[in-house]
């Protein structure tokens, strides 16, 4: 059962990544995207890694995909509506092949470990995160602090120049 | 427990497929009917438009949007990560303690923080 959903979902990444690459519509491009980051956290979901699911469906498939969006929308994206050529693919290719045999050599590489079937517990991990790791967490918050300082001042940097 | 996981999963999963079919549905069916001759098809350039009703759209849909939006969409993947942290904290809620009430309000302050700089410097009016 979980070796056909496996497939099914492994199926709508790779469909998903293949559409980024060839589709000519930088909209439709982030749009397959989603697709591929959706099915991404689907995988997620059969290793009952919960937690991460739902970090991948707000972060990346709800947040980063709405900030690629929005800088196709506010840049002159009009002027560029379609993607008819680009010269970085044979490096691109080089950057891809490399990965994917570096990838493949740790795959062969590491011995093959079958574990038990189990499901951790979403709230253990959240017992940990505030009692053990409540420092860390409280790191975050600052570090988080910094990051929408930044934001603001990049948006007013921004409405200057105008 | 693993029952349980996957009957819960397993019912999204089955609402993500009524989702899916909704619209395939009905665009199929459209096409269906038009070719078995019950639904007429009469194209005009009204039923070509965005909207039956509404405003005019102005421009076309690669206009360029104002960059102050910017700002919003990256204040959305900051929040979007706080909110990734309020998810364990609700779903234990009950069975802590005031130290993680205290710890999530000190969180959720800190975060404030930026938000009345920004209103203090007056970035959130729109100008």
């Amino acid at each position: 059962m979980s070796l056909y959903l496996f497939a099914l979902l492994a199926f709508l990444t790779l469909a998903g990544g293949l559409g980024v690459v060839s589709t000519r519509n930088v909209v439709h491009a982030a749009l397959y995207l989603l697709l591929s980051l959706l099915a991404v956290a689907g995988i997620y979901l059969i290793l009952f890694a919960e937690f991460l699911a739902l970090v991948q469906v707000l972060i990346y498939g709800g947040a980063v995909v709405i900030v690629v969006l929005f800088a196709i929308m506010l840049t002159r994206s009009s002027e560029y509506p379609r993607i008819s050529d680009n010269r970085q693919w044979p490096l691109a290719l080089v950057a891809a092949l490399g990965l994917l045999g570096v990838l493949a050599a740790a795959f062969l590489a590491a011995p093959i470990q079958i574990t038990q079937l189990q499901s951790p517990d979403f709230t253990a991990l959240s017992g940990s995160l505030f009692t053990k790791w409540a420092v860390p967490f409280e790191i975050a918050s600052l570090v988080l602090l910094v990051a929408l300082i930044g934001a603001i001042i990049i948006a007013r940097a921004g409405k200057n120049e105008r | 427990m693993l029952e349980n996981y996957f009957r819960q999963y397993g019912l999204a999963a089955i609402f993500l497929l009524v989702a899916f079919l909704v619209p395939v549905g009905m665009l199929a069916g459209s096409w269906v009917f038009s070719r078995l001759g019950v639904r007429p098809a009469k194209p005009s350039p009204v039923k070509d438009a965005p909207y039956e009703c509404g405003m005019e759209p102005i421009g076309g849909p690669w206009n360029r949007f104002n960059f102050r939006y910017y700002a919003y969409a990256l204040l959305f993947v900051i929040f979007g990560v706080e909110v990734v942290f309020l998810y364990p904290w609700a779903v234990r809620f009950i069975q802590m303690e005031l130290f993680a009430l205290i710890e999530m309000a000190i969180f959720i302050l800190v975060l404030a923080a930026a938000w009345a700089y920004a209103w203090r410097k007056g970035d959130l009016e729109w100008r």
